[in-house]
């Protein structure tokens, strides 16, 4: 066992993550980032079609506007004061990128282009606005290296590829974390006065999905397994465009530009669910309404997926019905929408602009998470009470900006807003902070699992259990769910983890590189997760945002304006028996935006 | 439909597998459009789970499991059964330390790129309105291709010039650098050029023209890295795209 000691850790290199390191370094933090990917790999990279700001470089638009269409997009579950500062932050935070070197498009006047995207309006909901600054449709990958680049500037350490796979805390603080080195499979331990988890998300829980293979929730399921509380879990985003049967992300960028969703029929049914705004309606909206046209047997010659037509021909016909003067031709298309072609022409065989493209909806996006205040640091319950020098900050924290249902761009725009504030809050905590005395035997209870699982001779494969959760899951907790269909996920999750307990099977029994193990492992990251994702899911009897429930199909804010807060309650982190969780429903939703501003009160949410 | 794989493989730890040897594995129910890396995935889950590889976003973007697949440089994810047939051979990309399986050390390829200064340099005072530097669509445009670099070590563990020497800096690095050089917000095009005209800078490339078909992302490495040379050449005047422009 190595130790290694700085001020900051950070845990994850995406968006997040770098942001707040480039910020703890430059207020004066001795900072490490420790990732088990290479920094270039994280999936903040294949982010699309932009980062919303209320520019104002096309067409008249305010952070009012913007904090307006998150709360409402949130289904009025997002903390309002959280919704604010990423409204009104956002305005910086992309500026500043563009000084950093980011490439984004350009307007004629040399500005930052913008483009619409769904559920971005202006004037409180009256038409959609340009918002979603771009670079083409590759915006996310244009930030993790811009990120990446002025972090090496900064001479920023990395550890890249350790796997952090525990948190340290001794006497109710977070005195730092434990990681496996993957090329040499040693345990370090690295203490820190603030610890950052920047993990991103876990949507390997479900089976179709737009996440990448390593998004399996290990930040998460590490500080729920020491204590800290997961919340608002029930709440995870289906994107409506998902490339058909691989889940692979097809940017609402295409919606932006004008793409219009088709059914079987030929017809552009959106009309029909969101009369005003149509396929630019929030994610939530849009994915439901695919699976109501789908159980209609309005999918695609009878079959599970529905069309994204972008082809000039079918979108200048709806622009001109809709008396719009703008056109689009296949130039516009190849330079706005490259990514998405190439996507198109390598896995689906469509051409994008001569045929539509085949689209189902994917598991994208954890609205719910690890509870923070708008100052990243870590909350335990109603009172928010902080779990000192913890942080967390991007998709694995629940600030909660998004609430119920996220807005496309705004993922990016919570990772740089939220990067930043955390990174500057670390570095001036640290200044005043004493160190935290490591625990006896920091990587004892670690290393017990780790032997368990490299030595564990049962008949199942990890692949087999993972197949089998990402399945329950998919079916029973996904677009639309019920009592009773959650009931059995829950059972399913509790019965895959008996067997990952006590039947689990593993070839590789080495040190390095073992792949096999740390698949085992995330694994384990991923059905802790489940488990308090379907019981949450089970509790809340309403439907809100990207939770909804057939046997509760309406919002309920006389009982249910509160957040979900999971605690996980088992003795020990890696108990044998069932997985157990207690929920608090009492900690009520922040609406500071509409004591000043009625506006900003819940009401029935039409597009 | 299916499909035999031939794997090179290696592990340090294991007596008797401790030098590369070649492994095949049959897989049935194989479809045409299944990803390489999807069957590497069905080796790994359903017959050896030793098999060790790098890999994450699956589609692309992310950089991670570049591999030599039938002896040319891929993503294994963004290549399909109907580009490659039924009888695959996949090994680790040459030319950096093989650690275990298809698994490099990345460090030296990472050496390389972080060598460039891989960040913009503007000391400028920023807007007085504290608002976005001003450039043109079109100036934005001439750093397009070279920004759509995911660091996957494609091109430059394709070229011949990066085996026989891996003090040169390579093709991603150069393709990195490109990217600041012709970015009209950048100050310091003479300094870059500076280190790029060094013994192990662009004079390495002997114009093999591996690196371009390699490239994942399309971007036309062998030009990027003549556009580089010429600016040299032409001398590291500030206003370096012009130089460029005259020449065409």
């Amino acid at each position: 066992m190595q130790t290694h000691r700085h001020e900051v850790v950070i845990v994850g290199a995406g968006g997040a993550g770098l942001m707040a390191a480039l910020y703890a370094s430059r207020g004066g933090a001795d900072v490490a980032v420790v990732s088990k990917l290479y920094p270039t790999r994280s999936h903040t990279g294949a982010a699309l079609g932009g980062i919303g700001a209320a520019l104002g470089n096309l067409e008249e638009d305010s952070p009012l506007w913007h904090a307006y269409d998150t709360v409402k997009g949130g289904d009025y579950l997002a903390d309002q004061d959280a919704a604010r500062v990423l409204a009104y932050e956002a305005v910086d935070a992309v500026i500043e990128l563009e000084h950093m070197g980011l490439p984004y498009d350009r307007t004629d006047a040399g500005r930052i282009s913008q483009r619409r995207f769904g559920g971005h309006t202006s004037n409180f909901g009256e038409k959609p606005v340009r918002r979603a600054c771009h670079s083409a449709d590759r915006t996310g990958h244009m930030i993790l290296q811009t990120l990446y680049q002025q972090c090496i500037k900064n001479n920023v350490r990395f550890f890249d590829e350790y796997h952090v796979i525990d948190l340290l805390v001794n006497e109710g603080r977070c005195a730092g974390v434990t990681a496996v080195s993957l090329a040499t499979g040693e345990m370090h331990v690295f203490q820190a006065k603030a610890t950052m988890f920047a993990t991103g998300g876990w949507g390997r829980v479900w089976r179709i999905t737009s996440n990448a293979h390593s998004l399996t929730g290990d930040g998460a399921a590490v500080v729920y397994r020491r204590g800290i509380p997961m919340q608002d879990m029930e709440f995870f985003q289906f994107h409506p465009t998902g490339l058909y049967g691989l889940g692979v992300l097809l940017t609402e960028g295409i919606r932006g530009e004008g793409g219009v969703l088709i059914n079987g029929k030929g017809q552009r049914f959106m009309e029909k669910y969101a009369p005003r705004i149509k396929d630019l309606a929030s994610r939530d909206v849009i994915s439901r309404s695919i699976y109501l046209e789908l159980r209609d047997g309005l999918g695609i010659n009878g079959k599970d997926y529905v069309y994204l037509d972008i082809r000039p021909e079918t979108v200048n016909r709806y622009l001109a019905e809709a008396g719009e003067t703008r056109r689009i031709d296949n130039a516009l298309v190849i330079k706005a929408l490259a990514e998405t072609l190439d996507l198109c022409r390598t896995y689906a065989g469509v051409d994008p602009l001569t045929e539509p493209m085949p689209i189902q909806p994917t598991a994208h996006y954890a609205m719910g998470g690890i509870p923070t205040n708008i100052d990243t640091e870590v909350v335990l319950d109603e009172n928010w009470t902080v779990f000192p020098g913890l942080y967390a900050a991007g998709e694995v924290a629940c600030v909660s900006c998004h609430g119920a249902n996220r807005l496309g761009t705004n993922s990016l725009v919570d990772l740089v807003v939220f990067g930043r504030r955390g990174g500057m809050v670390m570095a001036d905590y640290v200044k005043q902070a004493d160190w935290v005395a490591l625990p006896k035997d920091p990587t004892a209870e670690i290393e017990a699992e780790f032997k368990r699982l490299r030595t564990a001779k049962g008949k199942t494969r990890v692949a087999q259990l993972r197949q089998r959760m990402q399945a329950t899951m998919m079916d029973n907790v996904g677009v639309f769910r019920e009592g009773k269909n959650i009931a059995t996920a829950v059972n399913d999750v509790q019965e895959l983890y008996h067997s990952y307990r006590h039947d689990l099977s593993i070839d590789d029994r080495g040190y390095k590189f073992n792949t096999d193990l740390l698949e085992a492992w995330e694994l384990g990251n991923l059905l802790e997760l489940a488990h308090v994702t379907a019981v949450s899911a089970e509790a809340r009897t309403e439907s809100r945002g990207a939770h909804s429930r057939e046997d509760y199909p309406n919002r309920d804010d006389a009982t249910w304006m509160v957040h979900t807060l999971g605690l996980r309650c088992n003795d020990t982190p890696f108990p044998d028996e069932a997985l157990k969780v207690e929920l608090n429903h009492k900690k009520a939703v922040d609406t500071s935006l509409a004591t000043e501003d009625p506006r900003f009160l819940p009401k029935e949410r039409v597009y | 439909m299916e499909v035999t794989f031939r794997i090179k493989r290696y592990n340090p730890e294991m007596p008797g597998r401790d030098k590369p040897y070649w492994q095949e594995f049959t897989l049935t129910d194989v479809a045409e459009k299944d990803r390489v890396l999807e069957l590497l995935h069905r080796i790994k889950w359903e017959q050896d789970g030793t098999l060790a590889m790098r890999r994450s976003c699956s589609h692309g973007i992310c950089g991670s499991d570049a591999v030599r697949i039938n002896g040319v440089n891929a993503l294994a994810c963004k290549l399909l059964v109907r580009d490659v047939g039924t009888k695959i051979q996949v090994e680790p990309i040459l030319g950096l330390p093989v650690l275990k399986d298809l698994v490099v050390d990345m460090e030296p390829f990472f050496e390389h790129y972080r060598s460039i200064m891989p960040y913009m340099v503007n000391n400028d005072p920023l807007p007085a309105d504290k608002r976005e530097r001003l450039q043109s669509q079109a100036d934005k445009d001439q750093i397009t291709e070279t920004t759509n670099c995911i660091l996957c070590a494609c091109c430059t563990t394709s070229c011949p010039s990066f085996w026989a020497n891996g003090k040169y800096v390579g093709p991603a690095a150069i393709v990195q650098a490109h990217r600041f050089i012709f970015d009209t917000r950048d100050q310091i095009t003479r300094e870059r050029l500076g280190e790029l005209a060094e013994p192990n800078g662009v004079w390495r490339c002997r114009t093999i023209y591996n690196c371009t078909p390699a490239c994942p992302r399309g971007i036309q490495v062998t030009k990027a890295i003549g556009e580089v040379k010429l600016a040299i050449r032409k001398g590291a005047t500030k206003n370096i795209v012009k130089v460029i422009e005259i020449h065409e």
